[in-house]
């Protein structure tokens, strides 16, 4: 199913959720609403789900407008960051609850449920009740009861931030498989940028109610549009270094700044060149610890070191209290305080008006 | 198997300690044990000891002075009387009383149909209601519900006198009769209706309380999830709310049967049993008439005693009966701490 939203806005009184929201999700799309803790993506999602009403703006469905259509008709299977599965209720009453409102016959309602539950791995627990089982059955039984009606459109609400980091992984996994699978459109919500990153066809970046951006997670990586998209996408999120100068010396494009001063690509540099002091953005990965002195080594002074296992992530400090973070072997034991020399990537390095917080790559 | 070993040694641990636990357990009760004491067990034992007894407005005495213990309250200067103990012959009476099957239907009428229709139906309808509106309308109507339960009940009363009285008092008949009905003494038609109707709009309010406030604390997810599992309101009452709010529901039943039994001011107020011969006379004001009002001035309070004592086991059955078929034990969990 094919949805659209059309300048979609909710506000209660002065309080505003949604900010005049426009965009479409593709048949057969997985979309991802991305943005940090209280910028309205549960109050979108329970719009699309007919539970909040829009305060003005549409919502359509196959381009038919949907804004008057109750839930019980929407056709669309939920998945909650609660869970809200019917405590009183055993897992297969659970599951077989859309089933019996729809009054389907018991044999039919009794197989669906069996076959849902098989495929979630959990055809052995449907006699118990929600308080009987771990976090991540619970998930499963979830999912199971919103699949079951086999839906035009699945909404996951943050479904997997309850669960423990190993768990998370294998659900991430296994909801992106299952949605392929089926096909069904799905619209999920998530303030974690790898969930949505790797889930995600296309990833909304909604702020303050607003949509950021709206594109694909390679696009939003490698052309971030604002600030605060570069910053949110990632992790560990961009480098964002302020007061860095363009200039044009001999035919090459240098960025500068008291710290350091590097060579950029002329298509990146010819964009900047002149604009007086600007942000300049560059990815930890993009950061490597200069194999020797080039005259074009960016030195510092290692400040904090944190073990993440394959890698270390290094915090140094440059000239003028600048910070810039990499990722670094672990066997290289840099330790606070010494002194290196690294090499910065300049061929992706991003560009944005500190005044606007636009791009001035891409903007 | 691990839950039953570790249940077993709970059980010793328990066991070592019972001594020092119950110690513990009866100094948390007392308070309570002393309260029920004094306010129920030992007007209890003195109600049966005067339902054993003659004690009347024509042999007035001291109802611990009978038998052996007449000559030796006589040498103290207590008053006897013609006080006797009479063993079980009031409560022959009573069963043997032409009036009993009335006034025992009666009962079952008033406490049941109020409870159904009222205390729980009404209750619950109310409670439904103020929660799917505008927090603050549903606030204000809940409040407003509850002003006559805060009135006094002789005032409360005289406005339904009011309100049922003949014409060309009646308020009822001054809004009836330009719509083309005949005016009637509504209070002599109907007495049963206005005696549910008075003791159920207060009823209501208890339940509306109780039934309200649980419907809120069910997490709005629950709600939110049906409907998208495609319920409508009806259903989502019929099949999430009912279902979660079941303790409430069940615990105002059984505290509204019992107050149902043992009420009758209201009743008395406004019928005193009438009109006519027993038409709304119920257990509890029958106990009443017997001991404090009779027509010739005797008050018989061995014979109103007896009514007493037996309202008292029919209470206590429909305890244990809501106890048993509710199920009241699963109610209380075992506690999740260990015993210190
Ligand atoms: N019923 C409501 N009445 C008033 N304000 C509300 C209501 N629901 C949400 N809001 C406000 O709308 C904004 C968006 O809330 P929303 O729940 O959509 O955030 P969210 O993006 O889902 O955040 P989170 O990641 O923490 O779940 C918040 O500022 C919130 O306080
Ligand atoms: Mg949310």
């Amino acid at each position: 199913m094919r949805v659209e939203l059309r300048n979609l806005s909710k506000r209660w009184g002065n309080v505003v959720g949604v900010d005049n929201i426009s965009l479409e999700v593709k048949d057969g799309e997985f979309v991802a609403f991305l943005g940090p803790s209280g910028c309205g993506k549960t109050t979108t999602l329970l719009m699309i789900a007919g539970i909040y009403k829009p305060t003005s703006g549409e919502i359509l469905f196959d381009g038919r407008v949907v804004n008057h259509v109750p839930p019980k008709d929407r056709n669309i299977g939920m998945v909650f960051q609660s869970y809200a599965l019917y405590p009183h209720m055993t897992v297969f009453d659970n599951i077989a609850y859309p089933l019996k409102l729809q009054k389907l016959p018991k044999e039919e309602i009794r197989e669906r449920v069996q076959r849902v539950a098989d495929m979630m791995g959990i055809g052995h627990l449907l006699d118990r009740k929600p308080g009987q089982l771990s976090g991540g059955q619970q998930q499963r039984v979830a999912l199971g009861r919103a699949l079951v009606k086999n839906p035009k459109l699945l909404l996951f609400d943050e479904p997997l931030s309850n669960l423990d980091a190993r768990l998370r992984l294998t659900m991430r996994g296994e909801i992106k498989r299952r949605q392929m699978e089926l096909g069904i459109t799905s619209i999920y919500v998530t303030h974690d940028q790898v969930e949505a990153m790797t889930m995600a066809d296309r990833i909304a970046v909604i702020k303050d109610g607003k949509l950021q951006a709206y594109d694909t997670p390679e696009e939003l990586y490698e052309r971030p549009r604002t600030l605060f998209i570069a910053s949110f996408i990632g992790n560990p999120p961009m480098n964002l270094i302020r007061g860095v100068e363009v200039v044009r010396e001999n035919g090459t494009y240098w960025t500068q700044c008291p710290a350091f001063r590097v060579p950029v690509p002329p298509e990146r540099g010819e964009k900047v060149a002149g604009q007086g002091e600007i942000i300049m953005g560059i990815r930890p990965e993009d950061i490597t610890l200069a194999a020797e002195e080039d005259g074009q080594g960016v030195v510092g002074e290692v400040y904090v070191v944190e073990p993440l296992g394959r890698d270390d992530l290094i915090s140094v400090q440059l000239l003028g209290d600048v910070y810039v973070h990499f990722l670094a072997d672990p066997h290289l034991k840099l330790r606070p305080g010494m002194k290196i020399t690294m090499h910065f990537d300049t061929s992706k390095v991003q560009f944005f008006d500190p005044e606007s917080e636009r791009s001035l790559l891409w903007g | 198997m691990e839950a039953v070993v570790q249940e077993q040694a709970m059980e010793m641990v328990a066991r070592r300690r019972s001594w020092r636990v119950s110690l513990e357990a009866f100094s948390f009760m007392s308070p309570a044990m002393v309260l029920v004491t004094l306010f129920f067990f030992i007007p209890v034992v003195l109600l049966l000891w005067i339902s054993l007894t003659n004690l009347s407005s024509n042999t007035f005495g001291n109802p611990l002075c009978v038998g052996g213990m007449r000559d030796f309250c006589e040498s103290l200067g207590i008053r006897v009387g013609r006080v006797e103990f009479v063993g079980v012959s009031n409560y022959r009476r009573l069963f043997a009383d032409r009036f009993f099957p009335k006034i025992l239907g009666n009962t079952l009428f008033y406490v049941f149909t109020t409870l159904i229709f009222f205390n729980v139906g009404l209750a619950l309808i109310l409670a439904l209601l103020t929660t799917h509106i505008e927090r603050r309308t549903g606030f204000l109507f809940r409040a407003i519900w509850l002003l006559p339960r805060i009135t006094p009940s002789v005032i409360y009363i005289m406005m339904w006198k009011r309100i049922s009285a003949d014409a060309p008092y009646g308020i009822l008949n001054q809004f009836l009769v330009p719509l083309g009905f005949e005016p009637k003494a509504w209070l002599k038609e109907a007495p049963w209706l206005f005696v549910i109707i008075t003791n159920g709009f207060v009823g209501a309010s208890f339940g509306m309380l109780i039934f309200s406030s649980a419907i809120e604390s069910i997490p709005r997810d629950y709600i939110m999830a049906a409907k998208v599992d495609g319920a409508s309101t009806l259903q989502i009452i019929r099949t999430i709310i009912i279902p979660l709010i079941k303790w409430p529901l069940l615990f105002v039943t059984t505290y509204q049967t019992l107050s149902l039994l043992a009420s009758f001011e209201y009743i008395l107020l406004l019928t005193n049993g009438g009109p006519g011969l027993y038409r709304t006379e119920v257990w509890s004001l029958t106990a009443y008439h017997r001991a404090l009002q009779t027509y010739f001035g005797n008050n018989q309070w061995g014979y109103g005693a007896a009514w007493g004592f037996v309202l008292v086991v029919i209470g206590i059955i429909f305890s244990l009966i809501y106890l048993r078929v509710f199920r009241f034990d699963e109610l209380v969990q075992e506690p999740k701490i260990d015993a210190l």
